[in-house]
């Protein structure tokens, strides 16, 4: 089924983003986070979606922000999909449901996203299956022997 | 508890019993998947992203609650809004998540089977359980039959329902304030849910139709850190009605230089400046529409060139025309009003309170309109 950003719409005439200004508030909260992690290390997310955004807002942001060397997929609960701006240590992230609508947008401040972080627990699950694999691998060993 | 007559299988299987963290992980939703449904959850519950730890700590731990909802003087639109959201995901995990075990519309049972189910989820549930409501219904003094269910009158379903509950979800403006049933002449004698339930916390989500996102942020906040949200004056969770339209809007720039829109096709409505002039009410409107948006986040009515008709406060259809601008009734504040458009944000302030009191006088200045009329102003 066709989804509604498939609709071709036509705005004609609307007021620019830069008209609107709504992005540049936002870059310089991205620069006083950035400037926070490299003095505290402390990391910063920014949900787009609670900012009053009109038309052209957000893609006035996102092109300001640029595409870096990193882009990443996560396929959890539907795609993720995680780019480094032209900043780096700037990431956007874009959580997407199971049928690719866009659930979240956040803006990142971070060496590494949250997202692609292993969590501790899944370390542990980790070592867990990896062990399970070896005992049952070696008993196979031994019973083709 | 085994129900009172066998012929029916209990509602409430085991599942019910399951933490989310469980339930979510038997359908094969990862960790990550996880904290990707608590960064949205934060999104939806109006909460900084860095919340989203604590939510999936939270959440891990919290067990489905049951909920009943209640559809008594209502057009189902509210339903529509949260079960046709356009991204079902976030709020289908929600509704999975959520053990709802009564709900005219959506269950597959019917006449006494489905009365049956409100009562086991009523008694195995006693003062755990949530009452969703929407629509408005006859107050105490006015005629039961303008609505009953099941034979049995929607007051006298409510007040039973509600006796054991934890607490009441008044949902969408019917519910909430009384709606479209209690605007005037109001036949069936309307009251909304917080009029007749004293003794239970009641959560007023208003809006005709609340946004998706607000109905299910409103029962997330509630399973994740099982207590009821901060509220307004009118018992409106404050995380999404604690700002006005006009203090989140978009076009709020234009209204600061003084630019709007004087009619829908002229150069200002075309360059999309500020509705205010062609009846916005989005000073004395309090809701999320401006930021959560709808349909997926892809537009709202006044990104759409619709001026906000207020739909989210009480007696909205009373306040006068849709298309006139706040200033237009009678015994108005119009001139305060109007200069605010020009001397900008600390005005914008003294507009919403101006408007919020014009708001309550409306339903005394109440004047009809016709369609000949109606048609000569648009």
């Amino acid at each position: 089924m066709a989804s509604i950003g498939d609709i071709p719409v036509r705005v004609e005439g609307v007021a620019s983003a830069q008209e609107l200004g709504n992005a540049w508030p936002i870059l310089s909260e991205i620069r006083h986070a950035l400037a926070r992690l490299i003095e505290t290390g402390e990391p910063t997310q920014i949900d787009l979606s609670a900012m009053p955004f009109g038309p052209g807002d957000e893609a006035r942001l996102l092109s300001l922000l640029g595409t870096g060397e990193v882009t990443a997929t996560v396929d959890a609960l539907g795609p993720s999909q995680i780019r480094e701006t032209a900043f780096r240590g700037v990431w956007v992230v874009e959580y997407q449901s199971t049928e690719a609508q866009r659930v979240a947008l956040h803006i990142e401040i971070d060496t590494v996203p949250q997202l692609l972080r292993t969590h501790p627990d899944d370390l542990a699950d980790g070592l867990a299956a990896l062990d399970e694999r070896l005992a049952a691998g070696e008993q196979r060993d031994r019973f083709d022997a | 508890m085994a129900p009172s007559n066998p012929q029916w299988p209990n509602p409430r299987p085991a599942a019910a019993h399951r933490t989310l963290g469980e339930s979510l992980r038997r359908n094969g939703v990862s960790r990550r998947g996880f904290l990707k449904f608590c960064a949205a959850t934060a999104s939806m519950m109006a909460l900084p992203p860095s919340m989203a730890p604590a939510i999936a700590q939270a959440l891990e731990r919290a067990r489905r609650p049951s909920v009943i909802w209640l559809s008594f003087q209502e057009c189902t639109g509210c339903t529509e809004s949260l079960t046709r959201s356009f991204s079902p995901t976030v709020e289908n995990l929600i509704l999975d998540t959520i053990s709802l075990d009564y709900h005219h519309t959506l269950q597959a049972a019917a006449g006494e089977a489905a009365e049956h189910a409100r009562e086991t989820a009523m008694r195995e549930n006693a003062g755990e359980y949530l009452v969703v409501v929407d629509g408005s219904l006859p107050g105490l003094g006015a005629n039961p039959g303008y609505s009953t269910i099941a034979g049995i009158s929607n007051y006298d379903m409510l007040m039973d329902t509600v006796a054991d509950a934890a607490a009441v979800i008044a949902v969408g403006t019917c519910a909430a304030f009384g709606g479209l049933p209690k605007a005037d002449p109001n036949p069936s004698g309307a009251v909304a849910v917080q009029d007749l339930v004293k003794d239970k916390p009641v959560i007023n989500v208003s809006g005709c139709p609340p946004l998706p996102m607000v109905i299910t942020g409103v029962l997330a906040q509630y399973l994740t850190f099982g207590k009821l949200p901060e509220l307004d004056e009118y018992n409106r969770p404050l995380a999404f009605f604690g700002q006005s339209i006009h203090d989140r809007c978009y076009r709020r720039p234009f209204y600061d230089k003084g630019l709007f829109a004087e009619t829908f096709d002229d150069e200002g409505a075309t360059k999309g400046w500020c509705l205010y002039r062609l009846g916005c009410k989005g000073p004395m409107t309090y809701n999320a529409c401006a930021t959560m948006k709808w349909n997926g986040g892809t537009s709202w009515p006044v990104e759409a060139g619709a001026p906000c008709l207020g739909c989210s406060e009480p007696d909205f259809w009373d306040a006068g025309g849709f298309y006139d601008a706040l200033s237009v009734p009678p015994g108005n504040t119009g001139d305060t009003l109007m200069m605010a458009g020009v001397v900008g944000a600390a005005a914008g302030i003294g507009a919403g309170l101006a408007g919020r009191k014009l708001a309550k006088s409306a339903g005394s200045d109440h004047k009809t309109v016709t369609v000949d009329e109606l048609e000569q102003k648009l």
